[in-house]
């Protein structure tokens, strides 16, 4: 994928409602800032009410929504606010992800409690979340705006990288919740992706590999812009379904 | 009949009485609902979810408790969440039942009510010392996420536990903007969606603002049902006019589904699309313009929606089903079994 200049008034991501989770910092933040430069409605969700009150003060229009979406008690009172302050949801990006505690350790030295926590965040959350907010995606995709789900995932859930275990298997797992999902809503018109956005210079991978070089990073930014495009080109097909 | 108190959507033992278009009754599981569907036949179920619409908090001039439930809004407009109306209960909670259950202090335009992390004002009395209009404090993210954080599901004093938004979300729920769950969409999971498709039939959704069912007061509960607005998309008009081409029938999945597509239909039976607002009661003198069949939960008689059903069957008929549903031990109320007027 390349980067390339999209005019907002083409551009097949202009008006679409986008629930991000994890939009406060790295991939997630670039996320939220693309799609308000690309016209979307945009909700995002983070743990912190600083830094989601500030992202929110930093884009005008876009929705701050305080949840943690690794506990299960915070699933619908998520999906109230992102449907209730976008009308409906047209695309849900699974973002947020736990490394669980670094130093990264092996994962015959991971705590099977530290393991639970890491799946809480990058699986059951993703899983819970999607399952609520099914029916508002599925009905824009009756509607004919398309509807489609993105997991981020990680080379580390394709590659067996030592160290990187419990977050691995996690975004193996996601992965493959993504592919069975989208074989089983293609009828109603629901796509899933899941796309590996690279290495980024983000404070997440920092705090996986401390002292990695950022030049030889991408920027997440750079990423953002490639998986808005990824999900822009499943749009079309999903409309003329 | 007994009252369902289990919060299980569709428990393996859910039954379904049809009655068929030559008036018999059949008792069948309800999971064969889809073996009545025939190609061409369109389902048309209400997408809405369910607000957390029940709302503890104070009334600041008394410092009495009290329990709001939101009960109708002007429109489904997500940024307008500002203004409600409610009923309202003195102290107490959902394990009395709404019959019994105190008035209010003396509620006054201008009253301050403070609800958890919301705050409302009294705009006026609409009739009834526990039926008010309020307006709620702030902007609407904040109205949302008070909503979100301290509202529960209404609750109901038949049921076992209290129910949480996932007993009260269909599988379809979208858009949050019914008061009470459109309950027989229960029926429906992902499942049963695509063996419509197999059976050559097609599913299409309208958004309605359900409302509350019933308030436990008699005079309240002869206003209901309340104005509710509703959305028609262009899909599901168009997929009626497809049905009728075709010969399907257009089966509701509920009384709110009825509601809003008998009130967006025009004269000749086309559907407008778009927002609009139900008013007014279905009952044995409508004559229903879109709608050809139901699939409802079991309703007793004196009930809005039963007077609802009068509109598809003749009384005869529909008293026969209705002793047959208490002989044959079906459950009713909101996770109870269903029917299927064809």
């Amino acid at each position: 994928m390349t980067i390339s200049s999209t005019a907002v008034s083409d551009d097949p991501i202009a008006g679409l409602r986008v629930a991000i989770t994890g939009g406060t910092s790295g991939l997630g933040l670039a996320l939220v800032r693309e799609l308000i430069s690309r016209g979307a409605r945009v909700a995002f969700v983070a743990r912190t009410r600083e830094r989601v009150e500030q992202v929110a003060r930093e884009n005008p229009g876009a929705h701050g929504i305080v949840a943690d979406v690794s506990k299960k008690e915070d699933i619908y009172p998520m999906a109230i606010q992102i449907t209730g302050e976008l009308g409906g949801l047209d695309i849900l990006i699974n973002n947020a992800s736990s490394l669980g505690p670094t130093p990264l350790r092996l994962l015959s030295d991971t705590e099977c409690e530290d393991l639970e926590d890491v799946f809480a965040a990058n699986l059951f959350g993703p899983f819970r979340l999607t399952k609520a907010l099914m029916g508002s995606l599925a009905a824009s995709a009756r509607e004919g705006r398309g509807a489609v789900v993105l997991n981020v995932i990680s080379d580390a859930g394709i590659s067996a990288y030592p160290h990187w275990g419990a977050y691995g298997s996690s975004k193996a797992a996601l992965n493959q919740l993504s592919r069975i999902w989208n074989e089983e809503h293609a009828g109603e018109g629901v796509r899933f992706l899941s796309l590996d956005p690279g290495d980024m210079d983000t404070p997440m991978y920092h705090s996986a590999i401390p002292g990695a070089d950022p030049a030889t990073l991408k920027r997440p930014e750079q990423s953002a812009h490639e998986l808005i495009n990824a999900i822009a080109a499943a749009l079309p097909q999903l409309t003329q379904v | 009949m007994i009252a369902a108190t289990s919060a299980v959507q569709r428990p393996a033992d859910a039954k379904l009485l049809v009655v068929d278009a030559q008036r018999d009754i059949i008792h069948v599981p309800r999971n064969a609902f889809v073996e009545f569907l025939r190609p061409n036949d369109l389902v048309i179920a209400n997408d809405a979810a369910t607000l957390p619409a029940s709302l503890t908090g104070v009334h600041e001039p008394t410092g009495h408790q009290i329990e709001l439930r939101l009960a109708g809004r002007p429109s489904l407009d997500p940024m307008e969440v500002s203004r409600f109306s409610a009923v309202v209960f003195g102290e107490g909670d959902f394990h009395t039942r709404t019959e019994d259950r105190p008035l209010p202090p003396t509620l006054t335009p201008g009253d301050k009510l403070v609800l958890g992390p919301l705050q409302a004002t009294v705009e006026e009395l609409l009739g009834h010392p526990r039926l008010i209009s309020l307006l709620f404090h702030g902007t609407t993210d904040d109205v949302w996420a008070g909503l979100a954080s301290h509202g529960k599901p209404i609750q109901y004093s038949h049921m076992q536990t209290s129910l949480e938004l996932w007993d009260v979300w269909t599988k379809v729920a979208g858009l949050p903007v019914a008061f009470e769950p459109p309950s027989a969409g229960f029926i429906l999971d992902w499942e049963v969606l695509s063996t419509i498709r197999e059976h050559g039939a097609w599913f299409a959704t309208v958004t309605h603002a359900a409302g509350i069912s019933s308030t436990g007061d008699d005079d309240l509960d002869r206003l209901l049902p309340f104005d509710e607005p509703y959305h028609i998309p262009e899909t599901t008009a168009k997929a009626v006019e497809i049905a009728r081409q075709r010969g399907g029938r257009v089966i509701a999945v509920g009384t709110s589904v009825v509601r809003a597509l008998e009130d967006a239909a025009t004269e000749v039976g086309h559907l407008r699309i778009g927002n609009g607002m139900a008013k007014g009661k279905i009952g044995p003198t409508t004559r229903l313009r879109v709608v050809g069949a139901i699939l409802s939960g079991t309703h007793e008689p004196g009930t809005t929606h039963y007077e609802l059903l009068r509109a598809f069957l003749e009384d005869s008929t529909l008293e026969r089903a209705t002793k047959e549903l208490t002989t044959h031990g079906y459950k009713t109320h909101e996770f109870g079994d269903s029917v299927l007027i064809l």
